[in-house]
């Protein structure tokens, strides 16, 4: 049985300018959160729009293979591609305070979605949307849908935005960075939430993420990203702890382990900084910065497996 | 609310008493009245007669005191041509000035509001150029001088219209048109931009990956929340149209209160004029006022939390 | 909004294109104002009584001599057409400079010092725009009779709002930039940083507002004008010639369209100019 979301070797550029994406492939599987994960600027959000065709008007994208459910998204026509948003697949999005319409309630937006999928009547609609509103942590769910989006905290809008991808019961849920705008302590809730609506609902999730840390604890798989390539994919448990490619590996050295690190020890960093990269670049983008580089490294890097289900992007043996 | 309702009434009766004494200053500049009402034959005792019936005797601050009491309560005097209450007179021409204003007003919107939101989801092509021309040309269109070409077109050479009157509501249609024209370039423009915004905005975004349809994001979504600054300005384009009334019935022979005024300029009827323009301040106040309370029920983060 | 950055370069594609029209159009517009008297044909206040209303060179019947034709009383068009585009200029220009000096002071005025002032400046303003303007000058002539000295005056006394609206946003928001609280530390007294930190920088918003004024105040005038309360006659301003060629329209279209298409042409250069120095200067924004 085919994967839920198949992307293989997706490119995404703007204008011909700048070439945000570069080689993008990763797998997510029914009931499985796969954390796509990268700095700033490295093409994450990026990939994910492409998925979901909801790139500004001047993008260009291209792959081998773009798919959900077995089906082709790549030749689907926009209105196509409409019929599986917020059906069968959804997205959230980073910030929730501007991402919802000032000037409807949020009942009305959660129950537009389930009316325009499935013809649901207003009655239905409103019950699901208030189901859903309690399944994600909100209390007195019948006063919210009344209320406007300003009314709410950041952390209730998000779960608004959880919920409101929920009501179609979508197969795959796509996460983009759905914490970072929000304070530490809701953070954590947030993620408990999306991890355990994904157990219950048996969601496929890919979660998109800077945050190292919110990987070791939601994420089945990996997938990082750097200068808009998937340079490393693995089973979480299996990433952390044998990192291969030298760009995970100075990452996961960035990170303070209380306990592990010394007083006087330096923290890590990788020295250098993300290189612009434009259309018909050759070569790993991370040369300049890494320790193990050579003149191979300009050339075509080849593809390692490490494991069963681990690959890298690098000319080291694995 | 209410605290802002109350403000802006003050606001009004500032402005209106501002006016007020605007008007009577610009009445008494010329010198004396009475010699203008007398007319240019009258003789001296005429001159005096005229200035002890018309109360032009007093000094000048009780005069002012006097037509300020009696217009707060909505007697702005007679006329002194017409031999009638003025406010009688201003109110029986107002439904045709009214009329006027507001097919502008709609003429303007239905033209606008779908050329804006054309020219915002074609933005930088042909198309886009073209309405922005468009509006550029209403800008520059001197109004008058299009109601006569109007009226030469379609009233003369095609004969659809009729030229002046207010028998039917043909009459009003190349008068509101020219009207129109003077709102167009402001709406259009504001709506293209207000689109613009409206459309890249993060909310936008979640309407797409919603799935919604096309037509559904661009007017549920997008539309509403462009249109708020929208609606603002279209009432108070509708006060600039009634203040700017007066050339236009003057060329199409409409009897509102714009010809009123016209008459009255004309025949020194200082009355007349005082009142037109206090009227036409203060409407044009509390289109403002209704613009901005219309601003608070289209914008929910208005009403308060 | 945002405050004035000069942008590198003017915009490409039509725009450049559209601007170049509109400072042809002033360009030649200015040259007929400031070279009237040597540029016309004919006299433009001569009468000849035995040449009216002949017909302009695209037209049968057209007598070589009078380009654009003779009007009602045997004047030479074209020749009225020039000394009009003197009157139309003229009047522009000195309007935009009395409403600007007076809309400029109020607006920096209420935008630099606030509170109460400011207060004081926005009722002026509210008041203004509350005032029907064509009515009211309309009255004021009609009282103290037609002189071009009074046009300009009443009509600088009435066009202000928009010059003191620019000038006050544009100063609320330089006066909180980093640059001016440095002056104000350095010691500068007032005055100091209001012409050399706010001025300079609320300078180029001012110049686009001033194009749209200009070609408000002509057709302001021209609509004035046309009613018989503008420019005292026998001057030739467009909106004159438009209400004496009222009479002939039926017969005679043309005497009606010359001049309109030259006060539309004018008007609409001088916003396309406007609307290019506006992209310019980056300050696209503006209301």
């Amino acid at each position: 049985m085919s994967a839920l979301l198949e992307v293989d070797r997706l490119e995404v550029s703007f204008g011909g300018r700048t070439a945000a994406v570069r080689g993008a492939s990763l797998a997510v599987e029914r009931g499985e959160t796969h954390c796509l994960v990268g700095e700033s600027g490295c093409g994450k959000s990026v990939t994910a729009l492409a998925v979901m065709n909801l790139l500004a008007r001047g993008a260009r994208r291209r792959a081998e293979r773009l798919a959900f459910e077995g089906q082709d998204l790549l030749g689907l026509s926009d209105s196509g591609m409409a019929q599986l948003r917020g059906n069968r697949m959804a997205m959230i999005f980073q910030e929730p305070m501007t991402s919802l319409n000032p000037a409807y309630t949020v009942g009305s937006q959660m129950t537009e979605v389930l009316r325009r999928h499935r013809r649901a009547s207003q009655r239905v609609a409103t019950d699901r949307a208030a189901d859903l509103l309690a399944r994600v942590g909100i209390t007195a769910p019948g006063l919210r849908l009344g209320q406007f989006p300003h009314q709410l905290s950041g952390g209730l809008r998000q779960r608004v935005m959880i919920a409101m991808a929920l009501m179609c019961e979508p197969r795959l849920l796509i996460a983009d960075e759905p914490t970072t705008a929000l304070d530490v302590t809701v953070q954590a809730q947030i993620l408990r939430l999306l991890a355990q609506l994904q157990r219950d609902l048996g969601l496929g999730m890919l979660l998109i993420t800077h945050d190292l840390g919110i990987v070791a604890r939601v994420a089945h798989r990996v997938s990082v990203m750097y200068a808009g390539e998937v340079v490393e994919s693995a089973a979480t448990a299996e990433l952390f702890a044998r990192p291969r490619h030298p760009y995970t590996q100075g990452l996961l050295r960035c990170v303070p382990v209380p306990g592990r690190i010394r007083r006087d020890e330096p923290l890590g960093s990788i020295r250098g900084t993300v290189p612009r990269v434009m259309p018909g670049f050759e070569g790993c983008a991370f040369r300049e910065r890494c320790d193990f580089a050579d003149a191979t490294c300009s050339g075509t890097i080849p593809r390692h497996a490490a494991g069963p289900t681990h690959e890298f992007l690098c000319r080291l043996p694995a | 609310m209410l605290q802002f309702l109350l403000r802006r009434l003050t606001v009004a009766v500032l402005v209106a008493i501002t006016v007020m004494t605007l008007a009577f200053v610009l009445t008494r500049l010329s010198g004396d009245l009475a010699i203008s009402i007398a007319g240019p034959n009258a003789t001296q005792a005429d001159i005096e007669v005229v200035r002890k019936a018309y109360g032009l005797d007093r000094p000048l601050v009780t005069q002012f005191f006097d037509w300020v009491g009696r217009a707060l309560t909505g007697d702005f005097g007679n006329s002194y041509f017409f031999k009638a209450p003025v406010s009688s007179l201003i109110a029986e021409r107002m439904p045709v000035t009214l009329t006027l204003g507001l097919t502008g007003l709609v003429i303007a919107l239905v033209v606008s509001l779908p050329l804006g939101i054309v020219a915002a989801v074609r933005e930088n092509t042909a198309l886009d150029r073209v309405v922005q021309l468009v509006a550029l040309l209403g800008q520059a269109m001197p109004s008058f001088w299009l109601g006569l070409l109007l009226m030469i077109t379609f009233g003369l050479q095609l004969g659809w219209l009729p030229i002046s009157g207010t028998g039917s509501w043909q009459n009003y249609v190349m008068p509101g048109i020219v009207l129109a024209f003077s709102a167009i370039p402001a709406l259009t423009r504001l709506t293209r931009a207000g689109m613009i915004q409206s459309m890249g905005s993060d909310y936008i975004r979640t309407a797409r990956a919603k799935g919604l349809s096309r037509a559904s994001i661009l007017l549920k979504h997008a539309l509403r929340n462009a249109a708020i600054p929208v609606v603002a300005i279209a009432a108070v384009q509708l006060g600039f149209m009634l203040g700017g009334s007066i050339v236009i019935e003057q060329v199409f022979a409409l009897h509102g209160v714009g010809f009123l005024a016209w008459e009255s300029i004309g025949k020194n009827d200082f009355p007349v004029v005082q009142a037109v323009v206090l009227v036409l301040a203060v409407i044009y106040v509390a289109l403002t006022t209704l613009a901005d309370l219309m601003n608070a029920v289209l914008d929910p983060r208005l009403r308060g939390p | 909004m945002n405050v004035a950055t000069v942008t590198a370069g003017p915009r490409r594609g039509w725009r450049s294109l559209a601007t170049w029209f509109g400072a042809a159009i002033v360009g030649i517009a200015s040259i007929c104002a400031v070279f009237a008297p040597w540029l016309v044909p004919y006299d433009p206040f001569a009468q000849d009584l035995g040449k009216r209303l002949l017909v302009p060179f695209w037209m049968e019947g057209h007598v070589p001599g009078h380009f654009l034709g003779t009007d009602q009383l045997g004047r030479d068009y074209l020749s009225r057409l020039i000394w009009g585009c003197r009157i139309s200029m003229l009047i522009g220009i000195t309007v935009t400079i009395v409403s600007g000096l007076i809309g400029i002071t109020l607006g920096v005025l209420g935008g630099f010092v606030g509170g109460r002032v400011d207060d004081a400046v926005l009722f002026a303003i509210t008041t203004r725009l509350s005032i029907p303007v064509v009515l009211v000058a309309l009255a004021v002539v009609a009282l103290l009779g037609s002189s071009m000295t009074l046009l300009v005056l009443i009509l600088g006394l009435l066009l202000w709002d928009r010059f003191a609206v620019v000038a006050r946003s544009t100063t609320m928001q330089v006066r909180h930039l980093d640059f001016v609280a440095a002056a104000w530390c350095a010691g500068c007294s007032r005055f100091r940083i209001l012409v050399r930190e706010v001025l300079p920088n609320i300078a180029s918003h001012l110049v686009v507002v001033a194009t749209l004024e200009v070609a408000l105040a002509i057709l302001l005038e021209a609509a004035l004008s046309f009613l018989g309360l503008g420019v005292p006659p026998p001057l030739p301003s467009w909106g004159l010639m438009i209400a004496e060629a009222k009479d002939y329209m039926f017969f005679s279209p043309w005497v009606i369209v010359i001049p309109g298409v030259a006060l539309f042409v004018l008007v609409l250069g001088i916003n396309l100019l406007g609307d290019g120095l506006r992209d310019m200067f980056g300050t696209r924004s503006d209301p």
